[in-house]
């Protein structure tokens, strides 16, 4: 997958890319030339005693450098301009992949997994890309062209990386195999070792309650031990490599002085090729070197590429219709037989559910937790596709409508609100763009948000944190309920939306609802008899399925279910 | 009236609210942001300060893009105090240090050595062009003769020259073993060095961990009500996890590091000074060029982060909002707002990583610079006969070694710098009081459970009283109902009985006994609590179940289980008693996770038990056998209730109504309503909303009183 990803998001920077692979290309020819000119210096300039051609090859080297110094630079332009497109795109595609998802596929993820992926994962693969680039390109290019000017040098001495480059990659790999493991083993332990700690600091209550301190301790300490244990053993092996390639580079310089001493001796060999030949050993167990410790990025950002795989590869399972039909009956709802399960699983979620809403009606659907609430006013809006019957709303079935067509008729306060980052004002208008100060007003008031929102700060203009996280669960939903009102939609979906609510408040706000909302379709999931017993109809479901249907007195004497559902919530508010 | 807040803090978080708010002043949040964030700027608007916020998080979440923010308060008495840590082991380190400084030496030793080795190659291939049986001097004198006389002042400070003789490959091989020895030594002492130093390093911050949570446990829970839990918790993970990278990678390097740049510095002197100070050109030109490259990197790595932490918004706010972007219209505009700020952060981040990426480049150029200059003027020295070719080899190594050790030391610096800031983040938290210390034993006997209150006085904070003089007496066996609105102190209250805070003034006794002269652990021994706030940790159902007694029987936590209704739904998990429950126990309910919190408490057998009813919303059948279990619990024992179900509070022997930290009125409920007091007014603004429904109606003409509705 990570190639696969590379090469596709690498591919529309082709011209970048060659630029960078000629320009690294470059630089690495101009720094293999460096020792070659160095020795040209010994051989002719120091041993000769030729000043003059010491300074001419100077002066050459310095060039040289300038030159390489600039390829350098230019590769990594393209190489950093070519990373960071590739991860602008990568961004731009999955955010538009989860765009396109629906609320299943959504969940399926989880939307904190979806946020990782597009922002860590996406970075994981850019640096690779980066690195490649930057550094992983060049480090072969100047081992074999190292090996290549070696050769050319001194074919007699050639043996000597024959036996230093392969005993310095069989010592990396084993070195580095052995890391590989015990590095997943420690991040293992201290994930285990924080978990302990996080469970300490949530739990410090219920530890101290059961006088449980020295349990913690023992069950810390065990933790302990463990992370010591691998740092301990991860650390052993990172202070053996630094002394064991010095020592790999040290030997293969001494006997390149041994050895070419033979040579030169017997007038085989120059001295200042001698030396250009133990540079260009060094820079290939250099380049080897680098090579095998950028390796280890593979594997992360192969997992990274995994992930951003899964989430471009799943195809939204809703399929939209490009022209839709129009709706006949504007403000309708209707469910005909609908059935919806998960892929895979035993027994649906919903098993043949019908109800209908018209204009002006109050629907309210009641059931425990599990009974499949919230999956079938997921339905409503088309966030979930039904798989066996029918979802019409407006008279049409929602799977022929557009979707903007449905979208501007329906408003949703959902289970868990959800605001945006900005001010009261600009989430209000969310659904609404053109709404007046006096309609934000007046929504306010029906939710029961008005008195709160005057005593904030800055009133309409006061900042609301991204989440909603500065304003207290039940003002979220509140303001959640007046900006779907703001969007003045033929239907509104409650999906338990009063459940932050004190007893009082949900009272007054669907007294104000009521009497304003006029022909507006209120479909309404509660948990709280009090909250739908005026509703016109209330459909009782139990495990997907319609057990009773009807108005709160019809039910009382009818439905044991819904008798049961009100005798468990006799309480007090305190 | 208001309804208790959902927070998974639980319930007395909104007691505390307001003394809490009252208590951080301003520029105590600003220090505290500053703590964590280390921002030098002293004044933000709120905006400015969210983007920064964003920034970092985003920071944070790219974890290898650079190392934690690195800037300590106190930075020399943190360090200090660091280092001070490694005091049980300074003979230890002494003693590596000394092979580590062995080691060094010969490794500097090394080149010029090696350079000795070229000498005598230079030697035997230039002595070999000579006539045999000539003396060096009438060579010399030859060659001036013939005009050649760099070549000849090259010849003259040869030492021992014999003409005619090929290399001295007795000596050569001489040195060269003697390299090898050294190189061998001075490997061995520096992976001693390091070996040792990661075990002292290991067990420093493995103490340092150990510390860290035993302070945790005693910490007063005061401690943990004022300090975000994120940031204590990013405290003992993070910090710690720094705190012993920085150390281990920081130790040997900074020592190795600074004395190879000596001894580089004093073997280049001794060869030749103009020499050396040729190579150490390339000492401020690393400076200028990290000062020029770096300063402008750093600006563009902070907008790389902030439009990051700008785009990341965008892109949780999409993701997490995903529904309502749809239905309410605005995926259009969401994606133009994500294009506009994802081109911003390509534009950033190309920007940031271009100057950055040159860094290495640079460095290598300068690097380069030095090499010619030195191969240059090593070359005229060499043929004004002031130094040998092997020298200037020795040379070119020690400049490399230079220049390596200098960036590596500039490197360590950071992380040193971090390192710092993340151990003072810990000491902070090491230096915060503990609780006070238990003052005595008297241990409590295996008592009945009769409670009293006398005149108890207590606050959170002094300027804002909450309980004043609050009384109370309660009989063994009896269940006590609290009820009251939020804030009132209905929490408190058990906090207290726990003492889990310590008293201003009064007394509590249990069985006769003050509280305040019993161990804490022999108090709590005695009591036993189900909070709402279902904490379980990762283990199995039976572990958690026996959490109060890990001696209990299987008998024992099968009985516990089959009272409180956890063995019912345990049955239909796959592993039974041996579900492991997971970090989010997503595998449990809600409700199910109350039974087994229920069943913990049933199986430590208090004679005091303090029950918060659950507010959670369950669906209707484990909410029966919730209130089923919670009832078994309450057999026999003295429970105080924090009560929300009107069948829990009808059933309760005594009635608490409390208000603004008092007990407003107590009785049982028929007395209660009977009194039209407190109580009957909380009832009634319950019935307020529900004033209509004829069925509830009827249930007050039935009680007297006006209950309401609720799914708890």
């Amino acid at each position: 997958m990570l190639w696969k990803l590379i090469v596709r998001y690498v591919k529309p920077s082709w011209l970048p890319l060659i630029l960078v692979v000629v320009f690294q290309f470059a630089q690495s020819v101009l720094s293999l030339m460096l020792p070659t000119i160095n020795a040209d210096i010994i051989n002719d300039g120091v041993l000769k005693g030729d000043t003059d051609t010491i300074w001419r090859l100077g002066f050459l080297m310095l060039g040289l450098s300038f030159g390489q110094v600039a390829a350098n630079i230019l590769a990594i332009l393209f190489g950093s301009r070519l990373a960071m497109r590739a991860g602008r795109d990568l961004r731009s595609d999955i955010f538009r992949s989860v765009g396109d998802y629906s609320e299943q596929d959504v969940q399926r993820f989880g939307a904190a997994s979806l946020i990782t992926r597009n922002t860590n994962d996406v970075q994981q693969v850019q640096m690779l890309i980066l690195m490649s680039c930057t550094m992983l390109l060049s480090a072969p290019m100047l081992a074999i062209g190292g090996v290549i000017m070696a050769v050319r040098a001194d074919a007699t001495l050639a043996w000597l990386i024959a036996v230093a480059v392969p005993l310095m990659v069989i010592v990396l790999v084993v070195l580095v195999t052995r890391l590989v493991p015990i590095f997943r083993q420690l991040q293992e332990r201290i994930d285990a070792i924080n978990k302990v700690l996080r469970e300490q600091l949530t739990g410090i209550r219920v530890i101290r309650a059961f006088v449980q301190e020295r349990r913690e301790k023992q069950r810390f300490a065990v933790a302990n031990d463990g992370v010591t244990d691998a740092m301990l053993r991860t650390g052993n092996i990172f202070v053996l490599m630094f002394p064991i390639i010095m020592l790999i580079v040290e030997f293969s310089s001494v006997s390149v002085l041994w050895f070419g001493a033979g040579l030169v001796d017997s007038g085989e060999l120059e001295i200042g090729t001698m030396m250009a030949f133990l540079q260009y050993l060094m820079q290939i167990l250099m380049g080897v070197m680098m090579a095998t410790f950028m390796t280890i990025m593979i594997p992360r950002a192969a997992v990274s590429a995994k992930r951003i795989g899964e989430v471009l590869e799943t195809e939204s399972s809703i399929v939209r219709v490009a022209h839709g039909e129009a709706m006949p009956t504007p403000g309708t709802v209707e469910l005909r037989d609908v059935v919806f399960e998960y892929p895979g699983a035993d027994t649906p979620v919903l098993d043949g559910v019908s109800l209908s809403a018209a204009p002006g009606e109050t629907v309210a659907i009641i059931g425990s937790t599990g009974s499949g609430k919230s999956t079938l006013v997921n339905l409503i809006p088309r966030l979930f596709d039904a798989t066996g019957g029918q979802v019409l709303v407006g008279g049409a079935d929602v799977k022929a409508l557009d979707a903007e067509t449905l979208w501007r008729g329906i408003a949703i306060v959902p289970q868990r609100p959800y605001l945006f980052g900005g001010t009261v004002a600009s989430n209000l208008r969310y659904g609404n763009e053109q709404a007046t100060d006096e309609q934000l007003w007046r929504a306010l008031e029906i939710a029961q948000a008005a008195g709160f929102v005057q005593q904030m700060d800055g009133q309409l203009g006061a900042r609301i944190a991204q989440g909603g996280t500065n304003v207290s669960g039940g003002q979220r939903q509140r303001l959640s309920i007046a900006r779907a009102l703001v969007a003045e939609p033929d239907v509104l979906v409650f999906d338990d939306s009063f459940s932050a609510l004190d007893l009082t408040t949900d009272a007054r706000l669907r007294a104000a609802l009521t009497e304003s909302v006029g022909q507006i379709t209120q479909i309404v999931v509660a948990q709280r008899v009090s909250t739908i017993v005026d509703a016109d109809r209330i459909v009782v479901l139990e495990a997907g399925r319609v057990v009773a249907t009807g108005t709160h007195d019809e039910l009382l004497s009818s439905s044991e279910t819904y008798r049961e559902i009100v005798d468990s919530q006799m309480a007090v508010e305190a | 009236m208001a309804r208790e807040q959902r927070d998974d803090a639980g319930t007395d978080r909104a007691e505390r609210d307001g003394a809490v708010k009252q208590k951080l002043t301003r520029e105590e949040k600003i220090a505290a942001r500053r703590a964590r964030f280390a921002k030098p700027e002293p004044e933000l608007t709120e905006e400015e300060r969210l983007e920064e916020e964003l920034a970092e998080a985003a920071r944070r979440g790219a974890d290898d893009w650079g190392p934690p923010p690195g800037k300590a308060k106190s930075f020399w008495s943190s360090g200090r105090r660091l280092l001070g840590l490694l005091h049980p082991y300074r003979w230890w380190l002494a003693l590596v240090f000394a092979l580590g400084s062995i080691g060094v030496f010969l490794v500097v030793l090394g080149p010029k050595i090696l350079g000795e080795a070229t000498n005598i190659i230079v030697q035997g291939f230039i002595q070999r062009q000579m006539p045999a049986g000539a003396t060096q001097a009438q060579i010399v004198e030859g060659l001036r003769q013939q005009g050649q006389d760099d070549f000849a002042n090259m010849i003259e400070r040869m030492p021992d020259l014999q003409p005619g003789q090929g290399i001295d490959f007795e000596a050569l091989g001489g040195i060269l073993l003697i390299v090898l020895g050294i190189y061998l030594v001075g490997s061995l002492f520096q992976w001693l060095q390091g070996y040792v130093i990661n075990r002292i390093v290991q067990r420093t911050v493995q103490g340092l961990r150990r510390d860290v949570e035993h302070k945790i446990h005693r910490l007063p829970l005061s401690y943990y009500d004022r300090m975000q839990r994120g940031d204590l918790l990013s405290r003992v993970t993070n910090d710690l996890d720094n705190v012993s990278q920085s150390m281990s990678q920081s130790m040997s390097q900074v020592v190795t590091g600074l004395l190879t740049v000596v001894g580089v510095l004093v073997m280049m002197l001794s060869i030749n000074v103009w020499l050396a100070l040729i190579a150490l050109i390339a000492v401020p030109l690393t400076g200028i060029i990290l000062g020029v490259v770096m300063g402008p990197a750093q600006g563009l790595f902070k907008e790389q982060w902030k439009r990051t932490g700008k785009l990341n918004a965008i892109v949780e706010e999409a993701f997490a909002g995903h529904a309502l972007v749809k239905v309410f219209g605005r995926e259009q505009a969401v994606r133009a707002r994500f294009a506009e700020q994802n081109d911003a952060v390509f534009d950033a981040s190309f920007k940031a990583q271009f100057i950055s990426g040159l860094v290495f480049p640079l460095m290598t150029f300068v690097g380069n610079i030095g090499y010619v200059l030195v191969a240059v003027a090593g070359g005229l020295f060499v043929a004004a006969g002031q130094i040998l070719v092997g020298d200037v080899q020795a040379f070119i190594q020690y400049s490399q070694q230079f220049s390596q050790n200098l960036g590596q030391i500039g490197q360590t610096i950071t992380m040193v710098q971090s390192g710092v800031a993340s151990a003072e983040r810990v000491f902070e938290l090491l230096d915060a009081d503990d609780e006070a210390s238990d003052a005595g034993g008297a241990v409590p006997e295996e008592g009945s459970g009769r409670v009293t209150f006398e005149h108890v006085r207590f606050s959170y904070s002094p300027d804002r009283p909450l309980i004043e003089d609050l009384s109370l007496e309660v009989e063994p066996g009896q269940t006590v109902a609290i009820v009251g609105p939020t804030g009132a102190g209905k929490t408190t209250l058990v906090n207290l009985l726990m003492r889990f805070y310590e008293l201003d003034g009064g007394r509590i006794t249990l069985d006769g006994v003050d509280t305040a002269t019993m161990t804490r652990d022999a108090l709590r021994a005695q009591t036993g609590m189900v909070l709402q706030d279902t904490w379980l940790f990762g283990g199995t159902i039976r572990e958690n179940i026996a959490y109060a007694r890990p001696d209990a029987t299987e008998e024992e936590i099968r009985a516990a289980a089959e009272a409180t209704y956890v063995d019912r739904f345990v049955h239909s998990l796959p592993d039974g008693y041996d579900t492991v429950i997971d970090e989010e126990a997503s595998n449990l309910s809600a409700g199910e996770k109350q039974l087994v919190t229920i069943a913990r408490a049933f199986l430590a057998r208090p004679s005091v038990l303090i029950l918060d009813e659950a507010t959670s919303s369950v669906d209707t059948r484990t909410e029966l056998l919730l209130q089923h279990a919670m009832a078994a619990l309450r057999t026999d024992r003295t429970s105080f209730v924090i009560a929300h179900r009107l069948s829990t509070i009808r059933d309760a022997d005594l009635i608490l109504v409390m208000e603004a930290g008092r007990i407003v009125e107590q009785g049982d409920h028929d007395s209660l309503v009977a009194a039209q007091g407190a109580y009957w007014r909380l009832l009634n603004a319950q019935f307020e909303q529900a004033a209509t429904d004829l069925d509830l109606e009827e249930e007050l003409a039935e009680t007297g009183a006006v209950p309401t509705q609720q799914t708890t």
